[in-house]
């Protein structure tokens, strides 16, 4: 490895780009060329236009990983999540700056552009984006630097205790 | 078309088979299928072959040539051919198998799954298992198989007041059924305090609420219903084989805590087998993870929808409940899970319990069952329903 691929020049995967069927005004994330949701999908050809998402959003699902995927070992545990944009497209992604303790579903978060992982041994990096809450909605004596991650496990309420 | 049988089913013991090899265990299961069918060779029409990964699992690709040929058949130069469909590819491959016996244009046909996940480490086979989602806008975001079920976990406890326990109960219960198969990769019970003590995973999903990745494979012969008796007196009949798909990614879907390739999939069956969900006495189901089991047996239309927890909590699932009863192999978590090799291998269950040959697994008086296979977070189902003809 490792040549490069064609996911590094898509630039969705950096600017939360869209596109919107002028049809039915549905708005798609990543961008669709055609619309799955008219009734006559053909009519939706060269009639979908670029639509920018502002990266606003709220978190419809989550789980804290423990067994990450290919190149996300040093960051376990993590938080994973569905976000519902404001737009409407649903998106996968972390969300950081936040205790794992903290998460849950209806939580407001924003988008970001972060590095995701570095991949094999030539270390080649995957940016994109990455969700975090958003300042605004912060307790105001909480300063964000506080909020990193946590390292240790930090057991979910739902869960049982941990002991085998 | 016409009327397809299934007229013999053979599979290996599920497990960690570090002594063996792909074609080897392919090659067990597919002539065990064709004995226990009383079919030769020379009767061999074609075969298909289920299989998600041997590329990156066995850095072997064009396996259904590889197999025949090791099975001795190589100079019949018949057809075979590889069907992939992630966690699906088994019951995918039978799907195919089915088509070409009901179109007329082959009489016998044997349908196999295979797949070797143990000669790569646990981590890599995690990540090859993860491809089976979408790689491009899920994968590389940090998502895994588990972490979306996991997902769909938290939805269904948010939506529908499902509790942690209930899940975990799948779990238990796959164990327990497991315990009376001599081919289940864990044969131990299991308690539901060791479930939700057990390490998480994706939480709320833990170590125990995820299928193991097993080696092993599962073979069918399949040939026209209206010659079956020539080879088997209890030939077991194709009632229906669908397939239904719907978006890669989870978030893509209409909604989580849905599968809506099930309900399609499961309704055509039904539909073009003129019968009922409360038809059914025994059912194999999509278990790879605890969750999955829940919101399988809603969309398969067994319980109504948010209802799966407590339904299954209730034992109605077990022996002796009002049914069906579910996974009797042990299902993918105690039985195992060689992906290719699933599909198939849920149908040999099957095929047991129809012929009255599951010993102390069997459900008395089985006469319908049904089979559900699915690919990644439910990309691909695939339903068969397997009747017994009196």
């Amino acid at each position: 490895m490792s040549i490069a691929r064609f996911w590094r020049e898509t630039p969705q995967r950096y600017n939360l780009g869209g596109s919107k069927c002028s049809d039915c005004s549905t708005v798609y994330f990543p961008p669709r060329s055609v619309c799955p949701n008219c009734s006559s999908h053909r009519r939706s050809i060269g009639r979908m236009v670029p639509f920018q998402l502002s990266g606003d959003g709220e978190v419809f699902s989550y789980t804290i990983v423990h067994e990450a995927a290919e190149g996300f070992d040093m960051q376990v545990p993590y938080v994973l999540a569905l976000v519902k944009t404001v737009e409407g497209p649903m998106l996968t992604g972390q969300v950081v700056d936040i205790e794992t303790g903290e998460i849950r579903i209806g939580l407001p978060v924003r988008a970001m552009f972060r590095k995701l992982r570095e991949e094999g041994k030539a270390g080649v990096i995957h940016y994109g984006y990455k969700f975090a809450p958003r300042e605004e909605d912060r307790a105001p004596d909480t300063p964000p630097g506080q909020r990193d991650v946590a390292r240790a496990a930090t057991p979910d309420a739902e869960r049982g205790p941990t002991t085998a | 078309m016409r009327d397809v049988a299934i007229l013999g089913a053979g599979m290996t013991r599920f497990g960690e088979l570090w002594d063996r090899s792909f074609r080897e265990i392919g090659i067990e299961a597919g002539l065990g299928a064709m004995v226990d069918a009383r079919v030769s060779s020379a009767q061999l029409d074609g075969v298909y072959f289920g299989n998600m990964a041997a590329g990156s699992l066995i850095e072997q690709e064009h396996i259904a040539p590889l197999i025949l040929d090791y099975a001795g058949l190589g100079s019949r130069h018949l057809p075979a051919i590889r069907v992939e469909g992630g966690g699906a590819s088994g019951a995918l491959a039978l799907h195919e198998g089915y088509l070409a016996v009901a179109s007329g244009l082959y009489d016998i046909v044997v349908v196999g799954g295979a797949e070797k996940m143990t000669d790569v480490t646990d981590e890599r086979g995690s990540d090859i298992a993860s491809a089976t989602a979408d790689h491009e806008w899920e994968v590389v975001f940090g998502a895994t198989l588990p972490s979306l079920w996991g997902m769909i976990a938290r939805r269904h406890m948010h939506e529908f007041g499902t509790k942690r326990e209930e899940f975990a109960q799948v779990s238990v219960h796959d164990h327990e059924m497991g315990s009376k198969n001599p081919n289940a990769h864990y044969r131990n019970r299991i308690t539901l305090p060791q479930v939700l003590g057990a390490g998480p995973v994706a939480e709320p999903l833990g170590m125990l609420d995820c299928a193991p990745l097993s080696d092993g494979a599962a073979a069918v012969v399949l040939g026209p219903l209206e010659i079956a008796r020539k080879y088997t007196d209890t030939p077991i009949r194709i009632a229906a084989s669908q397939v239904a798909t719907d978006s890669m990614a989870l978030q893509h879907r209409r909604e989580i805590t849905t599968v809506d390739a099930t309900v399609e999939s499961a309704q055509r069956a039904f539909r073009l087998a003129r019968r009922a969900p409360s038809d059914v006495q025994v059912a194999e189901i999509h278990d790879a993870y605890s969750i999955a089991a829940l919101v399988s047996l809603e969309d398969l239309g067994f319980v109504p929808k948010g209802k799966g927890g407590p339904e299954f909590a209730s034992g109605r699932f077990a022996h002796g409940g009002a049914g069906p009863t579910v996974n009797t192999s042990g299902g993918l978590k105690s039985q195992g899970r060689p992906f290719g090799a699933v599909g198939i291998a849920q149908v040999v269950e099957l095929v047991r319990q129809l012929r009255g040959e599951a010993k102390d697994r069997q459900v008395s008086g089985a006469q319908l069952g049904l089979a559900h296979n699915l690919g990644g977070t439910g990309a691909t189902s695939v339903v068969h329903l397997l009747e017994r003809v009196n």
